[in-house]
């Protein structure tokens, strides 16, 4: 809380900046160099002062509407405007519009001679006269200890250098003065003693072949400001310093979900893919998929119309679009529609930092929505360990506050840890997916987990990682008695176990058509009794029909035979039955 | 080059001077200019001494030109004048500057080549 506080009363009261419009130094210097004071940049032979001087001027004049003189005492304005036309600083042009002013001051001892008192007046008028000439708002003096060589008289030129500073802070011009690094000092003459408002130190340093360049505020009188070293980056756009390392953890986060281009891999990320914006890792050991994973995330980021750059530090843009061409993924139409673009190159060519700063460049210069580094851990080849470490955090924070994703591959050898990354970045990112080995029965399957995922219900299971000529595919794998199997083994288990299955089928269809059988014969069986049955009852019913015709027949008959006799009364059935029996 | 270590062991006679200097006639011209800033008492001392040293030494055959930088600010670069005051000597040639307000005579002489350097 106090620190916030404090940050308000300042930027309160802040003092005036004037915007160098260089990119990162504005954010360091939040805003920019003091308005209407002088700036002292100082740095040892080739190390940009020239250049960074000479793009605060050109800005100024084109960007903010603040027109400059540049005073050169070391190349004149032909050379001048030789060196700087390759950066795109067109200086004719400015001056013939009258934005710029270039003012070469030789300097040469053999043609002077001194006798007596002087001064310099002379500098001071022809400074003046190119201010008015254009109405400038901007002064370079560059290099003004040129002057110590071509005038003997040492107690006069401090003097007037003095004057000279004194007089451009009257004038209200704001001015860059560039001076050599000394021994032991920040500048050979001592000018820190005059220019004491805002002091900028440029650095170049080899360090194991490898060069970078490093800026540091030495001191800024009245403002708050960065103090670490920032690389920085001269090339044909000029100078770029990257603060990164003062991003906040304060980007906006995106609840959006974008596809992997893996429809499987999808559905283990909780179904929708990873977020947008967040920060994905794939590790494995040599030859598991991961650039293939890479390449499917490029390629479903351009099908979606979405811009994507692929940093590739091993493999040519020609080799990758090759290599996916034969797992059925085609990088090509992406390249020829625009919506991807595939940096290679090797990570030793350089160091980090102009690794970053290109990177950087790229991705302000491109916008994309997706980014893949394949592999990250190339970098580490570019510089020590801690700075590989620091500068992908970097990476990560500057993709993150663009809410841009970022997929990061890395090799993690055979004899380390599976979990263990080379540049230690896994803490800081959202998704981390793994890719390892399975060596079973003589044979080598890959297999996928998601390690974790921030912020979604991912799944936990182990996945068959197959590269078929249709893109990655996932498969279960065969979790059983036998533990966990992939490959041949997988699919000779799965067999069996099909065939056991159909084994088991058949033997069951076989025993219900035995009992269909049996019930068939059963319900003949029943049938044919059923039918005896009828016969019998049948032949029972005749034998009684006949016993009932024939006992008429006899009652007939003996009705017959007594009305024969003329008996004169009926005999009783049985009588007469038992009678005719008798 | 032979003349020039012969005459090194005096001082030059001007016919000589004029000789060295690429002229072959006595009656050579000498085109000075002194660049100053406002008639300040430093810039008076200066043209003093040097129309004095002039007299003596070239009587008749130069040409001062005083340019004040205050009034034509523009002359400044033509010349690369820093200094304030500067004497250039325009002819004869090469082209010569002395800074400053020509107070010792010795040194200004030198610097114009009336006088060899004791070097």
């Amino acid at each position: 809380m106090p620190r916030s506080t404090v940050k308000k009363v300042s930027g309160n009261r802040a003092l005036p900046k004037a915007p160098t419009g260089i990119q990162g130094l504005d954010e360091i210097t939040s805003g920019g160099f003091p308005r209407g004071r002088p700036t002292l940049v100082c740095g040892s032979a080739g190390c940009g002062k020239t250049l960074l001087a000479m793009e605060f001027l050109v800005r100024g004049a084109t960007q903010f509407g603040e027109p400059g003189v540049f005073m050169a005492f070391e190349e004149n304005t032909h050379e001048l405007t030789q060196n700087v036309r390759s950066l795109g600083f067109d200086l004719d042009r400015l001056g013939r519009q009258k934005k710029v002013v270039l003012d070469y001051v030789r300097v040469e001892r053999e043609e002077i001679q001194e006798t007596g008192e002087y001064d310099l007046e002379g500098l001071f008028i022809r400074l003046n006269s190119a201010i008015e000439s254009i109405g400038a708002k901007r002064v370079v003096l560059d290099t003004i200890e040129a002057l110590f060589s071509g005038l003997q008289n040492e107690g006069v030129l401090r003097a007037e250098l003095r004057r000279l500073f004194r007089w451009l802070k009257d004038k209200g011009v704001t001015a860059v003065i560039t001076a050599e690094r000394g021994e032991g000092t920040l500048t050979r003459r001592g000018l820190e003693e005059y220019v004491s408002d805002c002091v900028i130190l440029l650095d170049h340093r080899v360090t194991e072949q490898v060069s970078t360049r490093r800026m540091r505020i030495v001191k800024y009188r009245g403002t708050s400001h960065g103090t670490n070293e920032y690389p920085f980056l001269i090339d044909e756009d000029g100078f770029s310093v990257l603060p990164v390392t003062s991003l906040g953890l304060q980007h906006t986060v995106s609840n959006e979900r974008i596809s992997s281009g893996i429809p499987r891999l999808d559905s283990m990320l909780a179904g929708k893919g990873y977020f947008r914006g967040s920060t994905i890792l794939i590790t494995g050991t040599a030859g598991t998929g991961k650039t293939s994973v890479s390449a499917h995330f490029a390629h479903a980021a351009c099908t979606r119309r979405e811009r994507c750059l692929y940093f590739a530090f091993e493999e040519s843009p020609g080799q990758i679009v090759r290599n996916m061409r034969s797992i059925g993924i085609n990088l090509q139409p992406c390249i020829d529609d625009g919506f991807l673009q595939i940096h290679s190159s090797r990570a030793t060519v350089y160091g980090l930092e102009m690794h970053l700063a290109t990177i950087h460049k790229l991705v302000q210069k491109f916008s994309p929505r997706a980014v893949v580094f394949d592999p990250v851990g190339a970098l580490l080849q570019a510089g020590s360990s801690q700075d590989a470490h620091s500068m992908v955090i970097r990476l990560i924070d500057f993709l993150k506050s663009r809410n841009i994703t970022a997929m990061l591959t890395n090799l993690t050898s055979g004899e380390d840890s599976l979990e263990r990354t080379e540049v230690q970045i896994s803490s800081i990112v959202d998704t981390w997916l793994l890719l390892r080995d399975v060596e079973l029965n003589g044979e080598r399957n890959r297999a996928m987990y998601v390690l974790k995922s921030r912020g979604m219900r991912h799944s936990n299971q182990l996945r068959e990682f197959l590269l078929t000529d249709k893109g990655v595919d996932l498969l279960d794998v065969y979790i059983g008695p036998e533990g966990v199997l992939t490959g041949s083994a997988r699919s000779a288990l799965e067999a069996r176990e099909k065939a056991s299955t159909l084994a088991t089928q058949e033997h069951a269809e076989r025993r219900q058509r035995e009992r269909d059988r049996k019930r068939e014969a059963l319900e003949a069986k029943i049938a044919a009794i059923r039918k005896e049955f009828e016969v019998e009852d049948a032949e029972l019913a005749l034998v009684n029909s006949q016993e009932s015709k024939r006992a008429d027949r006899l009652q007939q008959d003996r009705r017959e035979m007594a009305t024969l006799r003329q008996a004169d009364r009926p005999a009783d059935a049985p009588r007469s039955r038992n009678r005719a029996h008798v | 080059m032979k003349k020039q270590d012969k005459t090194k062991q005096r001082p030059l006679t001007l016919e000589e001077v004029g000789r060295k200097s690429g002229g072959v006639h006595d009656d050579e011209k000498w085109d000075l200019r002194l660049y100053i800033a406002g008639q300040t008492p430093r810039s008076l001392t200066a043209f003093a001494n040097l129309k004095r040293l002039c007299e003596e030494h070239i009587p008749g055959r130069y040409k001062i030109e005083v340019i004040d930088l205050v009034k034509h600010p523009q002359l400044a670069a033509g010349d690369q004048i820093l200094a304030i005051p500067t004497l250039v000597r325009k002819l004869p040639q090469p082209l010569r500057k002395i800074v400053g307000d020509l107070r010792d005579t010795e040194k200004a002489l030198v610097g114009l080549q009336l006088r060899p350097s004791r070097e």
